[in-house]
C-alpha cells in the first residue's frame, strides 16, 4: 500500500491504532526518516492519546497510559551493538498494552513469537510518498491485517 | 541547621557519567568526581543501557569517597544525601538511588529525590545568584524545553518539542555525515567553517506556541544527501553542517524570545547539553539584543557543569531543602519518564 503525504501516513496508523487490543506488538521497519515516528502518532491517535509523541531515541522507551489502552513506544536506535536484556522488555510485550518498537531487528533474541511487521519504504522519486507494507506473524495478526484493510478502505 | 554551612552529597547517575559531588548552601562546590563512559559508548553510537548500569556499579562507591576525600570531609559532616530519581535509563538511575539509600539509612542522613533537568536548570546557581521568575532553555540530547520558574523549585514547561530533541538531531544527521557519536561539538566547528547555502526548513518558527519540532529538519537533510548521492554529486560537508546549525538555532532562538516576550523575566539560563555550542550562544546574544531585550541577563553553565554531574544534583537538592520539599523513605523508585508540569496552556 501506498501513502502520498505524512497526513495519510498518520490516517493509516490511526485505522490500525483503533483496532489494536492489548498484548499487541507491532514492529516499524525502515530507515532514518522513514516515518516510523510519524506512523506512531497516527496509532496513538487511534487509541486516543492526546498527547504529543516525542521520538523514544533517547529514552528507548515512552510510555503513554492516558488512551483507551497503554502504549509502550520503544526505539532500539542505539542498541545496534546489543545490550537489551538490561531493558526488561519481556514485561512490556506480556503486559497491559500496546507496544510499538522502531529498529527492532536489534533485539531478535528478545521478540515475541507472534507480531506483525510494518515496513516503511521512502520512495527514490517523491520524498513524501511511502511504501507500507504489512507482514503478520501469526493467525491474530493476518485477522488484524484484514481489518484493518477493509476499515481504511472502507474509509 | 546552620544555613550557612550546610553540605549536601549529591549522586547522579542518570544516563553515562557517574558523578558524585560535595555541595555547600547550594552554590559552593567543594568537590564533582565525574567519572565518563563516553569512550565506551562511542563505538556503540549511543548509550547503551547495559553497558551504563555496569560502568555505574563499578564506579559509584569509588566516586563517592572520592568525593568526601577531595571536600576534605566525613559522612558525619552532611545534613543530607541527594540523587537524581529521574528522567533516565531505569537501570542507570537505580545504581544511583541504592548508593544513595544505603548512604542515607547507614549514616541517618535524609534522602532528598531530584529530578535531573531541576539539576540542569540550577547549575547555573554554582556560578551566579538567582532572581525570579526565571526563564529556562533546557537543550538536550533527550529535552527540548522552555521551563518557567515563578519562584524557587516551581517548573513549567510552556514549550516542548513535538518529536526529536535537538540533541538527537545532531547526532542522528552526524550518523548521516560520519561524525563520531556524541556529535554536536564536531558539528558546531563544522559549521563555523562553512555557510547556510542548503536554506533546510525551520519548523513552527511562524506559528504562535513556544513549541519546537527537529523532525522535519531531520528530513529534509537526508533527502537533500541522499538525493545529491543519487546524482553523484558531492555536496560540502561543512556547509551542510552550516545550514543545518542555522535551521535549529533560528528555531531555539526564535522561540526562546517569543517565551520572553510573553512572560517578562530578568534572567535567562540556558542549560543542557546543546548549551555548549558555540553557534547557540553567540546567535543568542546578537537576537536578544535586536528583539529590545538585552536587560535580560543570559547565564550559560560554564561548559564543565553543562554535561551531566552531581554538583548540579546538589545546587538542585539545596533549594527543595530550603523549601521543606518532603524527603524520600527507603522505598525511593527511579522514575525515567518524569517530567515538570506543564502550563495549562499547554494541556488545552
Amino acid at each position: 500500500m501506498q501513502t502520498q503525504t505524512a497526513a495519510a501516513t498518520i490516517a493509516l496508523g490511526e485505522v490500525l491504532g483503533s483496532q489494536l487490543k492489548p498484548g499487541d506488538v507491532i514492529l516499524l521497519n525502515g530507515d532514518l526518516g522513514a516515518g516510523k515516528t510519524t506512523f506512531t502518532k497516527g496509532i496513538a491517535q487511534g487509541l486516543g492519546i492526546r498527547q504529543p509523541i516525542k521520538s523514544p531515541t533517547f529514552t528507548l522507551i515512552r510510555e503513554y497510559q492516558r488512551g483507551r489502552y497503554p502504549l509502550y513506544h520503544m526505539d532500539m536506535y542505539r542498541l545496534e551493538s546489543g545490550g537489551s536484556a538490561d531493558l526488561g522488555l519481556e514485561e512490556y510485550f506480556n503486559g497491559d498494552g500496546i507496544v510499538v518498537v522502531e529498529w527492532s531487528q536489534y533485539i531478535q533474541s528478545e521478540l515475541p513469537a507472534t507480531y506483525l511487521t510494518i515496513d516503511l519504504k521512502k520512495d527514490a522519486q517523491n520524498d513524501a510518498f511511502r511504501q507500507i507494507n504489512f507482514t503478520p506473524i501469526g493467525s491474530h495478526y493476518e485477522k488484524l491485517v484484514q481489518q484493518v484493510l477493509a476499515a481504511y478502505h472502507h474509509e | 541547621m546552620k544555613a550557612t554551612n550546610e553540605l549536601i552529597l549529591a549522586i547522579e547517575s542518570s544516563c553515562d557519567e557517574t558523578s558524585v559531588a560535595v555541595v555547600r548552601d547550594g552554590q559552593t562546590i567543594l568537590s564533582n568526581i565525574i567519572a565518563t563512559q563516553i569512550n565506551s559508548h562511542k563505538r556503540f553510537g549511543g548509550v547503551v543501557p547495559e553497558v551504563a548500569s555496569r560502568h555505574h556499579v563499578e564506579a559509584i562507591l569509588v566516586a563517592a569517597q572520592d568525593a568526601l576525600d577531595e571536600a576534605q570531609v566525613t559522612y558525619d559532616d552532611l545534613q543530607a544525601v541527594a540523587v537524581t530519581v529521574g528522567p533516565g535509563l531505569v537501570g542507570a538511575l537505580l545504581i544511583g538511588i541504592s548508593a544513595a539509600k544505603a548512604i542515607s539509612f547507614a549514616h541517618s542522613l535524609p534522602l532528598i529525590p531530584v529530578n535531573h533537568m531541576a539539576g540542569h536548570i540550577y547549575a547555573a546557581r554554582l556560578v551566579h545568584e538567582l532572581t525570579y521568575p526565571l526563564m529556562a532553555l533546557l537543550v538536550s540530547g533527550g529535552h527540548t524545553e522552555l521551563v518557567y520558574l515563578r519562584a524557587p523549585g516551581e517548573f513549567e514547561i510552556i514549550g516542548d518539542t513535538r518529536d526529536d530533541a535537538a540533541g538527537e538531531a545532531y547526532d542522528k544527521i552526524g550518523r548521516v555525515l560520519g561524525v563520531p557519536y556524541p556529535a554536536g561539538k564536531t558539528i558546531d566547528a563544522m559549521a563555523h567553517e562553512g555557510k547556510d547555502t542548503f536554506d533546510f526548513p525551520r519548523a513552527m518558527l511562524q506559528e504562535d506556541n513556544l513549541d519546537f519540532s527537529f523532525s522535519g529538519l531531520k528530513s529534509a537533510f537526508i533527502n537533500t544527501v541522499h538525493h545529491a548521492e543519487q546524482k553523484q554529486e558531492a555536496l560540502l560537508k561543512n556547509d551542510l553542517a552550516a545550514s543545518f546549525q542555522a535551521s535549529v538555532i533560528d528555531v531555539l532562538v526564535g522561540k526562546t524570545i517569543k517565551a520572553l516576550q510573553q512572560y517578562p523575566v530578568k534572567q535567562l539560563v540556558v542549560a543542557g547539553g546543546v548549551a555548549a555550542n558555540q553557534g547557540l550562544r553567540e546567535q543568542l546574544a546578537a537576537h536578544l539584543a535586536a528583539a529590545g531585550l538585552d536587560q535580560v541577563e543570559v547565564i550559560f553553565p560554564p561548559l564543565r557543569l553543562c554535561g551531566d554531574n552531581g554538583a548540579m544534583i546538589g545546587a538542585a537538592a539545596h533549594v527543595a531543602l530550603q523549601k521543606h520539599e518532603p524527603f524520600a523513605d527507603l522505598t525511593l523508585n527511579a522514575d525515567p519518564s518524569l517530567s515538570f508540569d506543564y502550563a495549562e496552556t499547554m494541556l488545552s
